[in-house]
């Protein structure tokens, strides 16, 4: 006989096959339990769980503009203060990274600033994937997507990632984690920790895509097990602006073994000047062990 | 259709919309080799893996869209991806 799932985030959502939003939105479900408000910018983990009529979240949710999670969250947060209701309810925001890093950074900071105590989940799949894999600010170098193609005059991005999570440090919070959908039982401690922290909280969670990123359904954890281990994604932990805790890499990886499995990094394999291309990559990976002792 | 005052929807409501069809390939167990250590199910991005009372799991094929995460991550390689047939 088949026993209930206990997930909070129901099944019959749009999202993919494979799709890293969903995983990470359960695992922030599963780290924050019942008790929680749940803000949500517009990107595909809004759009694909909720077509109206329809919702798979089991818990009360909103759905702001793209640009103010974090101001609403503010607003859930004074609401709980007036009604001295605080400190039980879990508040988190929970958006991609277009409306994190790009769009929603002047209301983040805001928040950040004065102080709400309340948690923001940034899925990372470094860029907009719910339009077409259009670049944003946490796309990595040399990735190839639809607005930095790479073609004859360009090895795609040419920009390095955002440093998010040093951004929010320099706000004062008192907690900021990395995190990966392929590591679910690290990302639920950090997502658990980080809502018991009292004041403003930051978990930045990569996932790797398959549409956008493509590769097959079946490789979502696979492919972000290899971002860590080939030294490119750090996972870290900093309290109070010291990093406390990191996830040590025994031999890295070189970076190849993550890149050629992605269609985003597949001109890096073809195109001539690719492998000069792929020793950058190697650098800033090298750099990540360099500055986080990995 | 008549849309509701703050645009409020009921919670879980996607559990109408049978994700099943989306399937190409098909999980199925081998109780065998499983050894109860529950990745798949908390891997399972709809989720469509449902505890047994005898400690194992089965797939809810209503909404499984057969991505395939739970069979290249088992530890034991008991789960195999089997091609849809109509």
């Amino acid at each position: 006989m088949s026993l209930k799932s206990k997930s909070l985030l129901a099944p019959g959502h749009r999202g993919c096959a494979g799709c890293c939003d969903a995983m990470a939105a359960k695992f922030t479900l599963m780290a924050a339990g019942e008790d929680c408000i749940v803000v949500s910018p517009t990107g595909c983990l809004e759009v694909m769980t909720t077509p109206y009529p329809e919702t798979s979240w089991e818990v009360p949710w909103i759905h702001s503009l793209f640009e103010n999670a974090s101001a609403v969250a503010s607003g859930v947060d004074a609401a709980l203060r007036a009604k001295g209701k605080l400190g039980k309810t879990k508040i988190i925001a929970i958006g991609g990274d277009g409306a994190t890093l790009d769009i929603g950074m002047r209301s983040i900071s805001g928040a950040f600033e004065r102080g709400h105590d309340f948690t923001y989940v940034c899925i990372d799949n470094e860029a907009y994937m719910n339009t077409g894999v259009q670049r944003s600010g946490a796309t990595p170098f040399n990735a190839s997507t639809t607005t930095s193609p790479a073609g004859k005059v360009s090895f795609g991005n040419q920009r390095p990632k955002k440093n998010m999570p040093a951004i929010m440090v320099a706000h004062g919070s008192p907690y900021v984690a990395t995190t990966s959908v392929g590591y679910p039982k690290d990302m639920i401690r950090k997502v658990k920790t980080a809502t018991e922290v009292v004041g403003p909280t930051y978990v930045h969670a990569h996932a790797p895509c398959t549409t956008g990123w493509g590769f097959d359904t079946s490789k979502t954890v696979e492919i972000a097990k290899l971002a860590v281990d080939t030294a490119l994604w750090p996972m870290f932990e900093i309290e109070n602006g010291e990093l406390t805790k990191v996830r040590k890499v025994k031999n890295p990886k070189p970076v190849e073994d993550y890149l050629k499995m992605q269609r985003r990094f597949k001109h890096l394999f073809t195109m001539e000047g690719g492998e000069a291309e792929i020793k950058k990559i190697q650098a800033i990976a090298d750099k990540n062990i360099v500055d986080f002792g990995l | 259709m008549k849309i509701t005052p703050g645009g409020v929807c009921e919670p879980g409501t996607t559990r109408v919309n049978k994700t099943g069809g989306w399937r190409t390939f098909r999980p199925i167990y081998d109780y065998d080799k499983c050894i109860k250590c529950k990745l798949c199910e908390l891997l399972c991005p709809e989720p469509a893996v449902l505890p047994k009372d005898d400690g194992f799991f089965e797939f809810d094929y209503d909404f499984c869209k057969g991505c395939g995460i739970c069979a290249n991550e088992c530890p034991k390689q008991a789960i195999e991806m089997v091609l849809e047939e109509k």
